[in-house]
């Protein structure tokens, strides 16, 4: 699993698949599947109370979200900060195109988080705490994800 | 055990540590928050070579994610097994119409009814996990996006393709709940 190759500088390795930069990210993972359980935003019963517009719980841990990154990514922008192993931070914008692909895709992906009660996170975390059966689900959305990879050249975008 | 381990958090705090994965991925490796990449490259994974769409290198670009994805797991494992497992306190208003549709056992993270094994060979949970899953993957990978991609890392970017994207997956939710869930969770 992890690159076997030499990296003649150890700085343009930095984001790579090094062991140590292996480690910090399944621990960043473990604290945001700890997050997602205690804010039970993994719980079928929280996504239809949001969808139900029935308590204000969801939107605002979404809406704080979005906030918290929105004031964090303006920072390291403004403070020009480098990743812990210097490299410069870019977020690569996403194209528009014909906007169709978020349009129909997201959509299409809606329906399933209400159907599931889960987006891509919590149904592997559901997993994690017992609700067995999502592997059932993620292996449905691996077979979701390649019957898209099999139509891209076909669909809209 | 300490309170804040035991019981849920509250959203203002849940919230803004969500958000935080953002900056701290981006300081740990300029990495870009986003859950369902990971569903393209287990696919990669999988069935490497055979599709435009997943040839790339996935050790590459994607193992950092998938290793990220696994703490996901593992993460939730600690915090069930060693936090307390209590009923979700949702509101009276959504449990009242939850139990018209049917819906009984409210003990669980998601409805025992539905999100087990055996349900899987009744119409709604074959629904509800089978078809659902198969929606969250066509759908975040035609989207290129899910909740953490668009709906946190792209809006707190103010990308206008995540808007749209978010817009979408609020109209798709809101169809199911209001149109497809009220005819599904009554069949047994």
């Amino acid at each position: 699993m992890i690159q076997t190759e030499q990296v003649a500088n150890p700085i343009e390795a930095g984001g790579q698949a090094r062991p140590v930069n292996l480690l910090l990210y399944l621990v960043l993972g473990a604290a945001f599947g700890v997050v997602l359980t205690k804010s039970e935003a993994i719980s079928w019963f929280r996504i239809q109370e949001m969808f139900r517009f029935q308590s204000f719980r969801m939107y605002g841990m979404i809406g704080s979200a979005i906030a918290t990154a929105a004031i964090s990514i303006a920072l390291i922008k403004k403070l020009s900060l480098k990743s812990a192993f210097g490299e410069g931070i870019d977020l690569p914008r996403k194209s528009l195109g014909s906007g169709a692909r978020y349009a129909i895709g997201g959509t299409i992906f809606g329906i399933g988080w209400a159907l599931t009660g889960a987006c891509p996170g919590p149904l592997f975390a559901l997993i994690g705490t017992g609700v067995s059966v999502m592997a059932a689900a993620v292996l449905s959305a691996l077979a979701g994800t390649l019957l898209y990879g099999v139509l891209r050249p076909k669909l809209p975008h | 055990m300490a309170r804040w381990w035991t019981e849920e958090w509250p959203w203002y705090i849940a919230g803004p540590l969500i958000g935080l994965f953002v900056p701290a991925l981006l300081l740990a490796g300029n990495k870009s928050f986003g859950i369902s990449s990971n569903l393209r490259h287990l696919c990669a994974v999988i069935v490497p070579g055979k599709l435009e769409y997943l040839r790339y290198d996935w050790k590459k670009t994607g193992l950092w994610n998938l290793t990220f994805l696994l703490g996901v797991l593992l993460g939730a494992l600690i915090a069930a097994h060693f936090g307390d497992q209590h009923e979700i306190a949702i509101t009276a208003g959504t449990k009242a119409a939850l139990g018209h549709l049917g819906i009984h056992d409210f003990s669980g993270v998601a409805p025992h009814e539905i999100f087990n094994w055996h349900a899987l060979l009744t119409v709604r949970g074959f629904v509800s996990v089978v078809v659902g899953g198969f929606l969250v993957g066509f759908g975040t990978a035609y989207a290129g996006g899910c909740t953490s991609g668009h709906a946190i890392s792209g809006l707190a970017n103010f990308e206008l393709p995540s808007l749209i994207a978010v817009f979408g997956f609020f109209a798709g939710g809101l169809a199911a709940t209001y149109l497809i869930l009220p005819h599904l969770l009554v069949l047994p």
